[in-house]
């Protein structure tokens, strides 16, 4: 079990690096996709099947569709390709790689004080379900109006 | 002599092949079923009946050359077929097809489909996408819009089922039909199931990503070879696929009485889909997009929701 973390932990890094230097777009969607689907590997493993299978349904499944949807209609070239790498210069490299640098100094120094054994503890589909519905109920009731407002606006501008 | 159990390498061997196999032979069945309805013969000279056809045009196209266009993306124009056909086989994972028959036994089953299905519209985005011809990207671009839309329905109409059951297990679904089949309460949900189904696996009526008369084979037009020939494949095998889940959902699975063994009742109710769905083909016309489109939307998607509304106020006034 411990190797499908790490296998999976790797592909989304490995993966994730690969969306930042890709030059060509669809490609770094794809490799998007990837990093997200490795992600849903990792909550598989730690034990929460439910939100897994939500990443890879709303997030892999649904939202980059919408995004390769708009790549499709902006018809991005070449020209796009030869401008990205472009801007990808040396210099561009520096001051977040400083700022990565110390977040993963200050991460690997949080995980070494951390000593005790991670026990995955399985949640399943109903514990997620009856915590929605009973103590984050509000929570889900606000990010649903707040959905509707979205889809009300886009409606609209859809019209105009 | 191997024993048949859940999730044993044999079972697993034993599920792809035959379900490969099976959709194979469906590119015969289905000429000649659509033949007899039209009254003409359809293959019949390759062998028995003509049932070495599939073989005679597998040979065919595994010899074609392999080509990819110089204008396509070429990493993405490769990907595209072989994500259909793992998430298409992927998705007969947690199909229980008999009490001893099957790969996995998850209780997120229903989840696992739906979110194979979702990362299929890749493969036909991608695929028109990278081809960089004007026919094969409308054609993506209907297929995407299509079955993210139809998805949708799909899903709320399996929302019944998983209520009524109380689980998204695929086994226990079946299970608890033991009683009597989802497809009585559930009737509302089967329908737009179907519809949704044959949507999402972009068979007539529903190919308008690949509408021969209009957009010349749509996101596949550049394809040939075996490339091709995943695309085509893939689409039985979603075809096996869309009429198993409606056996295991709404029609009982494997249960039936005892004279015949399970695996032989599911056989014969999912491949009564099967003729279904290819008698729908040779029936019904192919609608407009934009019909399609505001079908399901404008009337799928408010009658599901209604189907989940009174499913859930009939399961709470009767508990």
């Amino acid at each position: 079990m411990m190797l499908l973390f790490y296998l999976a932990a790797a592909i989304a890094v490995i993966s994730t690096a690969a969306v930042i230097v890709q030059t060509n777009i669809v490609h770094a969607l794809i490799y998007l996709i990837l990093s997200l689907l490795a992600v849903a590997v990792i909550f598989y493993v730690l034990g929460a099947p439910f939100a897994a299978l939500l990443e890879a349904i709303v997030y892999a499944g649904a939202i980059m569709v919408l995004f390769l949807f708009v790549i499709m209609m902006l018809n991005l070239g070449q020209h796009t390709r030869d401008e990205e790498r472009s801007w990808m210069t040396m210099q561009v490299w520096i001051a977040p790689s400083i700022m990565a640098a110390i977040l993963l100094a200050q991460l690997v120094n949080v995980l070494s004080q951390y000593d005790q054994e991670l026990t995955p503890v399985r949640v399943g589909v109903l514990e997620v379900s009856a915590l929605l519905f009973g103590p984050y109920v509000l929570a889900v009731e606000l990010a649903s109006i707040l959905l509707l407002a979205g889809l009300v606006s886009a409606y609209h501008l859809a019209k105009k | 002599m191997f024993t048949l159990q859940v999730g044993s390498i044999f079972t697993i061997i034993l599920v792809l092949a035959v379900v490969i196999v099976v959709a194979a032979m469906l590119i015969w069945v289905e000429r000649r079923l659509l033949s007899f309805w039209q009254e003409r013969l359809g293959p019949n000279r390759v062998g028995w009946f003509g049932l070495l056809q599939v073989v005679a045009d597998m040979v065919k196209i595994f010899n074609k050359e392999d080509w990819i266009p110089r204008f396509a993306d070429r990493f993405s124009f490769v990907l595209a077929p072989a994500i259909i056909m793992t998430v298409v086989l992927l998705s007969f994972a947690v199909i229980p097809f008999a009490p001893n028959i099957g790969v996995v036994d998850s209780n997120v089953g229903v989840l696992f489909v739906l979110a194979m299905a979702s990362l299929g519209a890749y493969s036909v985005m991608l695929g028109g996408l990278s081809s960089d011809n004007k026919y094969a990207l409308l054609g993506s671009l209907r297929c995407a819009a299509q079955m993210v839309s139809y998805e949708v329905f799909m899903g709320i109409s399996l929302l019944g089922v998983v209520a009524l059951s109380g689980s998204f297990n695929l086994r226990v679904i079946v299970e608890a039909q033991a009683d009597g089949w989802y497809v009585i309460p559930q009737f509302v949900g089967f329908v737009i199931f179907l519809i949704a189904g044959i949507a999402e696996s972009h068979r007539l009526p529903f190919d308008l990503p690949e509408a021969e008369g209009e957009i010349a084979a749509g996101y596949h037009a550049e394809y040939g070879g075996i490339k091709f020939g995943m695309f085509f494949v893939a689409e039985y095998v979603g075809l096996v696929l869309v009429s198993s889940l409606i056996t295991v959902l709404f029609f009982g699975g494997w249960l039936g009485p005892a004279f015949l063994p399970p695996i032989v009742w599911f056989s014969a109710k999912a491949f009564t889909f099967i003729a279904f769905f290819i008698l729908l083909r040779a029936a019904i016309p192919r609608p407009r997009y934009d019909q399609l489109m505001n079908f399901g939307w404008l009337f799928l998607l408010p009658v599901s929701l209604v189907n989940l509304l009174v499913t859930g106020a009939i399961i709470l006034s009767t508990q």
